[in-house]
């Protein structure tokens, strides 16, 4: 099966138990489990290639400008990684199955396994560095969601948080880590980069690159000084404990120190940091988890211990300790695993987990006691089980260590850990298992049903499969071993056997068991200094650093952003002049190249109006009816201004729309407070008033600079004036732009513009199913209401002028290809004198002769526009080509007919639907309740009768 | 003085003004701040075609033509700014429908103001 699937099936597959979770609970465990069945035998097919020393590979290019690829591969070491991730996989799903209780929501919980699994099987089978990245991430994510499954638990979501703190910053060290290695190697390809041994050590950021992947390493396998959070993420379910952090997602870390073993281990930086780390971490679990009541708790800290033991092997270099470390992630894989089980057995049938209240069990609970009793002397490193032998090639490669000088250094502190560490497996057993039987459980415990014994016992029959015959697993790990080490260095020829004869490492081995025996005896005195003396509380200490970032960060962002809007708008108006004047003065300012142009009375009075006028704004807008009306000017003398400077079109899109302006902000208006009172002080707006000139001098020199100078290159105005007419059949160069040379554009922004309405059309939609409703019910009028609120004389102007209007704008239109007119311009004119009849006869009566709703209106023109620029798919040209033609029909003069004009349809449809949307939404809003509003087109209406206005006046009546 | 000069200072004239007004603590001059911001900013678009007069891009016999381009991508800034124009008055007009109050600031942030002083 191809690797692509073997990554990808978890993935989709994790879809399914959603889907399955209302079909029971069998179903929904059953879909999962064949996901993972599938993935496993995908990734078995793949056996033989591996066995026979190749390596599979596939690939396609993803994003080859940025050198992320999706490749991956497939050889010894990923296949073993992979290989544990799904065929443990498949035993935790079954426990989970019957671990989880009914109120747990196992599509949800098998949902995230599915999407961790893919993530870990991604990341072990990465030949991209920038991919394993993104898969990294992902198994952060994923397990963050797992260890917070159980969200009604504060431990659980605590222990999340912290989970995800901890490997997330580690995560983001790894990005730093891999990029700098990635450069120096030339490649993100891991299959390049393991060649360039040479080249990576020789780099002066080789050291850089170690310290940042060692801290991504070190935080996911809980390594010291990060492994405080790993105990607390067993407050997730005991299948993820089980899953994630004893044989997959904490392996993580192992795996990739191993995958880069070739080209970054042997260093003397390499060996103090990994090594250092591993042994320090290797003593403090195993003390730790030796004081530890809590089962899991137990098992956590002798997860991080064994997790440092591995990296200890790992960081000494040798070709010995690589094969170690690899025979021991096999081991530690089955051993823990089963032991993670088997709490989770006793926590499920005794209802706690705390050692001190159990005991005695093996009479209640025979099978979980042998196979907890194997899996635990296999950890402690007894004979004719698996971690023996494993730790026995640990203990012989500490002998041959030597760290910061003293020989006796290394093989003494692997002693006392092995000691601590067989201590407390002892203690597991003792302390649960044997003893008096008691009566005080807090629920009648026996032994559970195959269901959730059964995986642990597979994985225990393994333990002493191995453990019996160490030649059976050989030639596997020493694949293993030799796809870690690459051309590194050769595979050690060491075989593995129970004897090895009288060596140190046997003396270590007995003086550890001994040891450990020893330390039980006097459990409960040295548990008694244990708690007496003082040690730093992991939890604590990080709470507090949070707490410290949570609080720079909170009074830096409430300095800055403290609510005051005009405080931002402030703060952005002096920054982008400080910038502007930065630019300017650090450039260099040219010559005028052009000659200002001479100035008539008629433009200097035009100046001055817009000028009154914005100024008045300033000093007058209290007054806010007054300032509308100001503005209004503003609008008209800019208009102006487009007329003089030849922009017809600019100018007259720019007055219609001021038109529709102004209704909306009156119709706004009607609501809003008529006066603006004072509020700032003199300072405040002293300060605005020198921030707004500033502003508003920077602008000025701006402008007035680039006015006087041609522009340094040509613009490309000139391909539009050559080709509008040639290309777009039109004269009128703006509009073709408009229409042809940036369709596309256009084409967004009519949808822009349809967006915008609708969303007002679904605020006032909202706010009137609100609050407001009854407040807009209530509402006094703060101005006297206008006597004839429907004028005869505008009703009737209004129906005589909107055929004349709508002539106007379908004139508009059709002409605006050549001359100035088009789309936009027709569609606010035709609003315009749609909005008249609003005004003029009336909301209702209007509305009642609405045939269309706008928002097809705006749909169709939308649609329109899109399918004229699908149209040009069909003779084999790109979106948006237009065409046109010149037809003749007699007795008409010859008149052209262009795609873009039903383009410009889709244009003028989208903005009639968008204003008049807009406007109606507003004007919904003021039809409260209070005010009657008349069916009838006017209030005064000759023709109908006073008493009875419904129905038209009788001649003679 | 010419036309250059004109056209400027009105740039810079309605800059100021509406930036004076966007600073203000009510939400209608706010508004219309914005709206002359948008005028500053479509007319110095305009003018980056530099200012050409009596030659308009409707192609016929004449020798010179005004850069149509700016003039294309205002027409569409223009119709662009009253969707905008309409939405935030929408949301000024939820906001002060919803609580009777039509400041910009959050009431906590104002400190440098005289307090509700109303007239």
């Amino acid at each position: 099966m191809s690797l692509f699937l073997v990554v990808a099936l978890p993935f989709m597959g994790a879809l399914l138990p959603g889907l399955m979770n209302n079909a029971g609970r069998q179903a929904c465990a059953g879909v999962t489990f064949t996901v993972t069945l599938a993935a496993f035998i995908g990734l078995l097919t793949n056996l033989p290639a591996v066995l026979a020393g190749e390596v599979v590979t596939t690939g396609v290019n993803w994003l080859p400008s940025l050198g992320l690829n999706v490749n991956l591969m497939l050889d010894g070491l990923g296949f073993f990684f992979a290989l544990l991730i799904l065929g443990i996989g498949l035993l935790i799903i079954t426990y989970a199955r019957f671990y989880l209780a009914r109120e747990d929501n196992m599509g949800e919980f098998f949902t995230y396994l599915l999407l961790f699994q893919g993530a870990m099987v991604g990341i072990v089978l990465s030949d991209n560095i920038l991919l394993l990245l993104i898969f990294w991430e992902l198994t952060s994510l994923s397990s963050f969601l797992l260890i917070g499954y159980w969200k009604h638990l504060p431990e659980g979501r605590q222990g999340a948080r912290m989970a995800l703190t901890v490997t997330g910053m580690g995560g983001l060290a790894l990005i730093g880590g891999m990029l700098i290695l990635g450069d120096i190697a030339g490649s993100y390809d891991l299959s390049v980069i393991l060649q360039n041994r040479e080249v990576i050590q020789d780099s002066p950021l080789y050291l850089p690159a170690l310290l940042l992947i060692l801290l991504g390493c070190f935080t996911k396998s809980a390594q010291f000084p990060f492994h405080f959070w790993l105990p607390h993420a067993m407050a997730a379910p005991t299948p993820v404990s089980a899953y994630l952090h004893s044989a997959t997602m904490v392996k993580a870390g192992i795996f990739l120190m191993a995958r880069l073993w070739p080209v970054l281990s042997g260093t003397p930086e390499w060996f103090i940091l990994v090594t250092g780390a591993g042994l320090i971490t290797m003593v403090l679990g195993a003390v730790i988890a030796m004081f530890k009541h809590d089962l899991k708790a137990l098992l956590a800290f002798s997860t991080v211990s064994h997790l440092g033991l591995i990296t200890m092997l790992l960081g000494t270099g040798t070709a010995f300790g690589a094969m170690a470390a690899v025979f021991h992630i096999l081991n530690h894989a089955t051993f823990k695993a089963a032991l993670f089980m088997s709490a989770g057995i006793i926590d499920h049938e005794t209802h706690t987990r705390d050692i001190r209240r159990l005991g005695g069990l093996r009479h209640l609970m025979p099978i979980t006691f042998v196979i907890a009793t194997l899996a635990a002397l296999s950890m402690a490193g007894i004979p004719f089980l698996n971690g023996f032998l494993s730790k026995e090639m640990m203990l012989e490669e500490a002998y041959d260590t030597v760290l910061f000088g003293p020989h006796w250094l290394v093989p003494a502190l692997a002693v006392f850990g092995s000691l601590f560490s067989a201590a407390y497996c002892f203690r597991l057993i003792g302390h649960t298992f044997l003893g008096p039987k008691r009566d005080d459980y807090p629920a009648t415990p026996h032994d559970p049903g195959i269901g959730l014994w059964g995986p642990p016992a597979l994985l225990v029959v393994l333990v002493v499969m191995i453990g019996c015959a160490p030649f059976l697993a050989e030639p596997f790990v020493k694949l293993v071993t030799a796809s870690v080490l690459g051309e590194a260095a050769a595979v050690p020829t060491a075989y593995f056997k129970i004897w090895h004869g009288l060596v140190p490492a046997l003396y270590m081995s007995i003086a550890a068991v001994v040891g450990g025996l020893i330390v039980l005896a006097l459990f409960n005195r040295l548990l008694k200094i244990w708690d007496a003396a003082p040690r730093p509380e992991a939890k604590t200490i990080f709470e507090a650093i949070i707490a410290a970032a949570v609080g720079a960060a909170r009074g830096l962002i409430h300095g800055l952003h403290n609510g005051a809007f005009s405080r931002y708008a402030a703060i952005a108006a002096v920054t982008i002049t400080a910038a502007g004047f930065y630019a300017w003065n650090s450039g260099t300012v040219g010559m005028a190249t052009r000659a200002p142009q001479p100035v008539g009375a008629v433009h200097v009075a035009g100046w001055a109006m817009l000028v009154a006028a914005t100024i008045g704004m300033v000093f007058l807008h209290r007054n806010r009816l007054l300032s509308l009306i100001l503005i209004g000017i503003v609008g008209l003398m800019v208009s102006v201004g487009f007329v003089f400077f030849s922009a017809p079109d600019l100018a007259m899109t720019q007055i219609t729309v001021e038109v529709v302006t102004i209704i909306l902000l009156l119709l706004a208006l009607n609501f809003l407070p008529n006066q603006t009172p004072v509020q700032s002080t003199t300072l405040r707006r002293f300060r605005d008033g020198a921030v707004a000139l500033a502003a508003g001098l920077a602008t000025f020199a701006m402008a007035y600079y680039f006015l006087l100078r041609d522009a340094i290159t040509t613009p490309i105005s000139e391909f539009h004036l050559a080709n509008s007419y040639k290309g777009g059949g039109g004269t009128n160069v703006v509009n073709v732009i408009l229409v042809d040379f940036r369709g596309f554009d256009t084409f967004g922004e009519i949808i822009v513009l349809g967006i915008a309405a609708l969303l007002i059309y679904a605020l006032t939609e909202a706010l009137l199913d609100g609050p407001v409703r009854a407040r807009l019910l209530n509402r006094k009028p703060d101005q006297p209401r206008a006597g004839d609120m429907h004028p005869m004389m505008m009703v009737v102007l209004t129906r005589v002028t909107m055929p004349v209007v709508l002539l106007v704008g379908f004139y508009i239109f059709l002409r605006g290809h050549n001359e100035p007119g088009g789309g936009f311009i027709a569609g606010l004119v035709v609003s315009i004198a749609v909005v008249m009849q609003y005004m003029a006869s009336g909301f209702s009566w209007t509305s009642a002769r609405l045939r269309y709703p706008y928002h097809g209106v705006i749909g169709a023109g939308v649609l329109i526009a899109g399918f004229t620029g699908i149209g040009s798919w069909f003779v084999d040209k790109p979106f948006l080509t237009s065409d046109f033609t010149y037809v003749r029909i007699p007795p008409f003069e010859k008149f052209e007919l262009a795609t873009a004009a039903l383009f410009d349809l889709g244009v003028f449809l989208a903005v009639v639907g968008a204003v008049m949307l807009s406007l109606e939404s507003f004007s919904r809003l003021a039809r409260r309740a209070h005010v009657k509003d008349s069916e009838h087109p006017m209030d005064i209406d000759p023709s109908r009768d006073p008493i009875d206005p419904d129905s038209p006046k009788k001649e003679g009546a | 003085m010419g036309l250059e000069l004109l056209v400027a200072s009105a740039i810079g004239i309605l800059t100021a003004a509406g930036t004076y007004l966007t600073l203000r603590l009510r939400t209608f001059p706010v508004i219309l701040g914005i709206s002359l911001l948008t005028y500053a900013v479509n007319v110095f678009l305009f003018a980056s075609g530099r200012l050409t007069v009596g030659a308009p891009p409707i192609l016929s016999d004449a020798a010179a033509y005004t850069d149509p381009l700016p003039q294309a991508l205002v027409l569409t800034a223009i119709v662009i700014s009253f969707g905008m124009t309409a939405v935030v008055v929408m949301i000024a007009l939820g906001a002060y429908l919803g609580s009777n109050d039509d400041s910009v600031d959050d009431p906590a942030a104002a400190s440098d103001t005289r307090g509700e002083e109303t007239t």
